[in-house]
């Protein structure tokens, strides 16, 4: 399947500032990704860049097959954007707002419309500056989920959302999914990330530091094992076993993370040492994140280190 | 009543001072900390205002008998009256400062009120002042602050050119007579400025109550100038503080005693402002925000219906303005012939009218240049919303859109050039149907409107100059402004001060046709169009190329 958005190497500075510092992105046709990256990584500059706000400094990215700096006006009609801080003319209401945005993108279906005022529960007659964080977001998902744009981009779409209205964009997320619409989803929701999205990339200091499914980055992430063993395993034997990390031995009790690749053959040593309980923990999403936010790009996945009470071995 | 209905009565007055105004020496260091560029260079600029037009006009008249047998008559024409108020007394000093009173006078009050405004409906509008009050800041400290920098504003530009007058060596107690005029103006204006930001809800609602009370207290005054002394309609000027700031009469009676009404109505206006804060909540105003339609109208349908959809309240306001101003002018016309017996009257008219023809002529040109300046400007304010909206965010929301930038920018030009050609249009049609009513020697409907339009092209050039900084510069983008200010000044009062020509050639209000009277100058009128199309186009290349922010 061909990709929706296709971006590699870009790179993006303001003054001395390095914003993306080679990127590289890609969204495939039908799929929703998630875009995640603490504050300040390069999101919404990424995302800029490929709604042909922002010039790149170099590299490449194709949105729809096509240049998003060049062909911008034409790629526009296929596209609808909901930036992450909605602002409105504070002299237009909500429902001029929707109409214009519609207009603009040539033409807003009017059922499709309708019942989204009604899901979301939009009172359409406040103007821009009546309105709250949360119900100005709403303006803009409206405008944006009643185009019939193959390829949505959403910054951060829920944020002032309340937890019914994030309810209704999830099955609505889903009904676009069914559509076959592609969906590029920036986002700090982790649960709304999980639910939602097909594949992610985690971008940190201006490049992507993982990118796939969620099984896979799972994958790349080492699980969590506590063991209490009939007798105590000398510091030898532990030695031996690989791909173990953070290991504490406590007399009979083991606590270790272990990599994904080596978690059979330490469950099987330790099915030889006699097991009296096992605990295998896979990463929590937090965990997942947290160690691609904080760790450095090439330091692969490791989890955030614990204080133990105990001398690690 | 209730105590639930009414809780503030029972509650308020055991709230003490300091706990009302806690917090306000950090409200105050952080708003003059927002406005250390704005507050010193708008007092500089009142200053070298109010200085350098008076070292201008005592350099041409230096002499009382200079001053008097030349401008006598001139001033006292109704229609400068109106402008700018009656003449103090018959000597150079009151002359060098008669237009600078009612004109500085304006200004200070306009800069006390946007102090004010600026630290209270807008940071409460913005939501920060939300952040701000949910820390230890008492109910009032906001405002306190706001009218305290205002009135530091006020006083700093008075005092200053007060003194800077006085060391020209013009007679020490008129300068202080000068401040007292502009004090007086600035300090009820800040008074009303305070009472407005509590009624409105909004930022543009303050900003629509202030500036029409403005208008209001100028045309009030200018109506009450133009009376006879004595009857009633002349003492009405009384309740204007605009009024107030002529009647001090700087260099002539010297009425020191007018500041403290400028003093009373601040202190009125706390007063009503204090009464109102301890009844409402934070963010609203006693005039509620108006609801807007449920759906688009079907006119609002692309970039150039938006952005005029958005400046609604600005074409109003200055359609009315041109018919309000054209009939003054056109009906002033008819006072005119008193004073052509006078050769000095025409010498000056010519120098800032720059044309030749009936009196009647001369004073319509020299009407059509101020006009021009003020219309320049609201086309400027109109490019200078692509500026703005950008920084909102507002821009990238349409830029996402199928909307070309190309189209976008060429919306935010359409509109201030049909704009400003409509209004002129305007102004020449209603001079030329109320002028010939009034006196035969008035220009023809058509003279009038010819001569307005002649002097289209000087505005857009300086469309063209914001256009350019706007798509080429942003950040640079309110510096058209300054070039407005400078251009305008440059040919206002450059012909007075002997400035050399080459210096005044570069203001595109030099080479406007000299119309009604004088003949149409193709080449400067072909020249200037080109110089604003090339400006524009520079601005829609730079704009299609760079960052949008």
């Amino acid at each position: 399947m061909p990709d929706v958005i296709s971006v590699s190497g870009l790179h993006k500075s303001f003054g001395r500032t390095t914003a993306l510092d080679g990127l590289d992105l890609s969204v495939r046709e039908g799929e929703v990704h998630g875009f995640l990256g603490p504050n300040g990584s390069g999101k919404s500059t990424t995302i800029r860049i490929l709604l042909g706000l922002l010039r790149a400094d170099r590299g490449f990215a194709a949105v729809l097959g096509r240049d998003p700096w060049h062909d911008a006006t034409d790629l526009h009609r296929q596209l609808a954007y909901v930036p992450g801080d909605v602002v409105l003319w504070p002299s237009l209401s909500g429902g001029e707002v929707i109409d214009l945005l519609g207009r603009l993108r040539g033409g807003i279906d009017e059922h499709r419309r309708r019942r989204l005022v009604e899901r979301f529960e939009l009172d359409e007659t406040k103007k821009g500056k009546a309105y709250s964080k949360g119900n100005r977001q709403k303006v803009a998902l409206v405008a944006a989920l009643a185009s019939g744009a193959p390829l949505l981009v959403l910054d951060e779409p829920t944020a002032g959302l309340d937890p019914l209205m994030e309810e209704v964009f999830q099955s609505e997320l889903t009904a676009l999914k069914a559509e076959g619409r592609s969906v590029l989803l920036s986002s700090h929701i982790l649960s709304e990330v999980e639910r939602a999205c097909d594949r992610v990339s985690i971008v940190r200091a201006g490049r992507i530091v993982d990118s796939g499914s969620l099984a896979e980055l799972r994958h790349l992430t080492r699980t969590r094992v506590r063991a209490v063993l009939t007798t105590a395993p000398t510091l030898q034997e532990v030695h031996s076993w690989r791909g173990l990390h953070d290991t504490v031995v406590d007399d009979t009790e083991l606590r270790c993370s272990v990599e994904a690749d080596h978690l059979g053959e330490l469950v099987a040593a330790l099915g030889n040492r006699g097991v009296a309980s096992l605990t295998c923990q896979p990463p929590t999403l937090e965990e997942l994140f947290l160690a691609r936010y904080q760790a450095q790009p090439d330091a692969g996945g490791a989890p955030p280190s614990r204080s133990t009470q105990e001398q690690p071995v | 009543m209730t105590a639930a209905t009414a809780p503030t009565h029972h509650i308020a007055p055991t709230i003490s001072l300091g706990t009302r105004l806690a917090g306000f020496s950090h409200l105050l260091r952080l708003a003059w900390r927002r406005d250390r560029i704005l507050i010193p260079s708008s007092v500089l600029g009142l200053v070298v205002l109010s200085v350098g037009s008076a070292q201008a006009t005592l350099a041409l008249y230096p002499t009382d008998e200079a001053a008097s047998t030349g401008l006598a008559g001139v001033l006292a024409n109704p229609s400068v009256v109106a402008l700018y108020g009656p003449i103090a007394a018959q000597n150079a000093d009151a002359l060098a400062v008669f237009k600078t009173v009612m004109m500085g006078a304006f200004l200070t009050a306009v800069l006390g009120f946007v102090v004010v405004r600026r630290h209270t409906r807008t940071e409460e509008d913005a939501g920060r002042l939300e952040l701000l009050g949910a820390g230890v800041v008492g109910r009032w400290s906001a405002l306190a602050a706001a009218v305290t920098l205002g009135t530091i504003a006020v006083v700093a530009a008075s005092v200053l050119s007060g003194l800077g007058l006085a060391a020209l060596g013009m007679d020490p107690i008129g300068s202080v007579a000068f401040a007292v005029s502009w004090l007086a103006a600035g300090l009820a204006m800040v008074g009303v400025a305070a009472v407005v930001v509590q009624l409105a809800s909004t930022t543009r609602g303050a900003a629509g109550l202030g500036f029409g009370f403005l208008g209001a207290m100028y045309a009030l005054r200018a109506v009450a100038d133009s009376a006879d002394p004595g009857t009633f309609v002349h003492a009405l000027g009384w309740l204007s503080p605009l009024g107030w700031a002529g009647r001090v009469e700087a260099y002539g009676a010297d009425r020191l005693w007018i500041l403290g009404l400028g003093v009373l109505a601040l202190a009125v206006g706390l007063a009503m402002a204090v009464r109102v804060l301890d009844r409402r909540d934070l963010g609203a105003g006693i005039i509620p925000a108006r609801s807007g339609p449920r759906r688009a109208g079907r006119l609002l349908v692309g970039p150039l219906s938006l952005v005029t959809r958005l400046a609604r309240g600005t074409i109003i306001g200055w359609t009315v303005g041109m018919v309000v101003g054209g009939v003054v002018v056109g009906s002033l016309l008819g006072s005119i012939a008193d004073l052509a017996a006078d050769p000095g009257i025409r010498d000056i008219l010519e120098k800032l009218g720059g044309s030749a023809g009936t009196l009647e002529d001369i004073y319509v040109a020299t009407e059509i240049r101020f006009v021009t300046a003020a219309v320049a400007a609201a086309g400027v304010a109109l490019v200078l919303r692509l500026v703005g909206s950008e920084r909102q965010g507002l821009g990238e929301v349409v830029l996402a859109t199928p909307t070309g930038r190309a189209r976008w920018f060429g919306a935010h030009l359409v509109l201030p050039v049909v704009l400003t050609t409509a209004l002129m249009a305007l102004l020449g049609a209603v001079v030329g149907l109320v002028g010939p009513e009034v006196t035969p020697e008035a220009p023809s409907l058509g003279a009038s409107i010819g001569a307005t339009l002649a002097a289209l092209p000087a505005i857009w050039v300086m469309i063209g100059v914001a256009a350019a900084l706007a798509g080429a510069l942003p950040r640079f983008a309110p510096f058209s402004w300054g070039a407005l200010l400078v251009t305008f000044l440059l040919t206002e009062i450059g012909p007075l001060a002997d400035l050399p020509s080459w210096l005044l050639d570069l203001s595109p209000f030099t080479h406007l046709s000299p119309l009604p009277a004088g003949s149409f100058q193709v080449v400067a009128t072909v020249v200037l169009t080109l110089v604003a199309l090339a400006l524009m186009a520079v601005g829609l290349v730079a704009y299609r190329h760079r960052d949008v922010t």
